[in-house]
């Protein structure tokens, strides 16, 4: 990477920064906080769940700051009434692609979903809701997912195919239908290629895949792949 | 005192747990000042048959699982100036609405319940009011004002909602709602 400094301002303030860091990179290192849910530091972006999405003068349309590079001039907004509008509404339509009900999820206070849907004050859901019915593999002997809770963040796909490099975890079908699948769609308990390393549960930002009997609170570990990263380097 | 110039208070129970009620009594000191400027008219701790004319704010628990609550939903909507969700199965259908996601949820929970799980004489029951084929949260039937989400939800949240209400104020749920 380069050591070329760019200078921005990010809602008013002059920063500079490293040529090639992203937006979000750039206004987290400098303390501004952007939501976000699929972005987690040391995994590729994908730029799927337009939380993070900013303004920039001069241009009409919203960006995902997780996948947008900072330029040289480049003015960013991180909050507004339109932003807030916009997170609101994607919040609301992950709460009613699939079945989240918190009372009952293992994930309850500890999932960054419900956390923003109350940060942002997303009191109700405006959306009728899909009421899928989705599967539910327990066949593994501790790790577990629950796709009616999975907001397709692709997090743990990322984890296992970059940081644990096995790639057991993969989608399936399209759009909202999308499923997560281990190996060729086979039942988890019979998959060849997972090491059991618990990486996938560890990233969940909800409560799709969680350690059977474990509270969430010791297996959630957000800093997983950048921890791995770090050590690789040395 | 005259209990003209109170606000008239409401509050109905439908498919819940009557966790919000409880949480609703649990809001302290604050359940006496608002004792004192509200005159309770209807709710499971009113023994009152019909809802009443000209209410002023009706907290309702519960989703919307069988027609007798589809009924009194609507009937009480035109007669409460302000409606509000209390608690995650009024916003949300939270728990009584997990059966949504089966095809013909009504009738697979009647059997479930009384033909899979019972021993003696299982039978559908046929005198008590017919399921609706979904479950609803309030605002997909009539239109809601305020919401409180939680299961249930924090004391301190329905005490401010009420207390600004009364104070003629508008609550903000920013940073307050709070779900599960």
């Amino acid at each position: 990477m380069s050591n070329k400094k760019l200078s921005l301002k990010i809602d008013g303030r002059d920063i500079i920064a490293d040529e090639g860091k992203t937006i979000l990179e750039t206004a987290t290192k400098n303390g501004i906080e952007i939501p976000h849910l699929c972005f987690l530091e040391g995994l590729t972006n994908t730029g799927a769940c337009r939380l993070c999405l900013v303004e920039l003068k001069g241009q009409a349309r919203l960006f995902a700051s997780c996948s947008t590079p900072i330029a040289d001039g480049m003015e960013v907004v991180t909050d507004s009434p339109v932003l807030k509008e916009y997170r609101k509404n994607t919040v609301q339509l992950l709460l009613s692609e699939r079945t989240h009900i918190c009372s009952v999820c293992v994930a309850n206070k500890k999932c960054e979903l419900q956390s923003y849907a109350d940060k942002l004050g997303v009191d109700h859901v405006a959306f009728e809701r899909e009421w899928t019915h989705e599967e539910i593999d327990a066949t593994h002997p501790f790790l577990v997912i629950d796709r009616n809770r999975c907001i397709l963040c692709t997090r743990c796909i990322r984890v296992c195919d970059e940081i644990e490099g096995v790639h057991t975890l993969d989608l399936k079908l399209r759009g909202k239908d999308s499923q997560v699948i281990t190996d060729f769609d086979d039942p988890w308990g019979k998959s060849t290629s997972c090491t059991s390393c618990r990486k996938c549960a560890k990233v969940c930002p909800v409560g799709a895949i969680y350690v059977e009997g474990e509270p969430l609170s010791e297996t959630k570990d957000s800093s997983i792949a950048k921890f791995v990263l770090s050590r690789r380097k040395k | 005192m005259t209990t003209n110039s109170k606000a008239k208070l409401a509050t109905i129970w439908l498919s819940g747990c009557s966790g919000c009620h409880m949480s609703l009594l649990d809001i302290d000191e604050v359940l006496i000042d608002i004792a004192k400027q509200v005159q309770l008219v209807y709710g499971p701790l009113v023994d009152i048959k019909t809802f009443p004319e000209n209410v002023d704010v009706t907290l309702i628990e519960g989703a919307v699982a069988n027609r007798e609550q589809l009924e009194l939903l609507k009937y009480a909507r035109p007669r409460t100036k302000i409606l509000i969700s209390m608690g995650d199965c009024a916003v949300t259908g939270n728990v009584t609405a997990l059966r949504n996601g089966f095809a013909n949820s009504d009738e697979a929970v009647l059997r479930r319940e009384f033909i899979e799980n019972t021993d003696l004489n299982p039978q559908i029951p046929t005198d008590v009011p017919p399921l609706l084929k979904k479950v609803y949260p309030l605002h997909e039937v009539v239109k809601v004002d305020y919401f409180i989400p939680g299961c249930p939800p924090p004391a301190g949240n329905i005490a401010y909602v009420l207390t600004e209400l009364l104070a003629g104020k508008v609550p903000l749920m920013e940073n307050k709602s709070k779900y599960g």
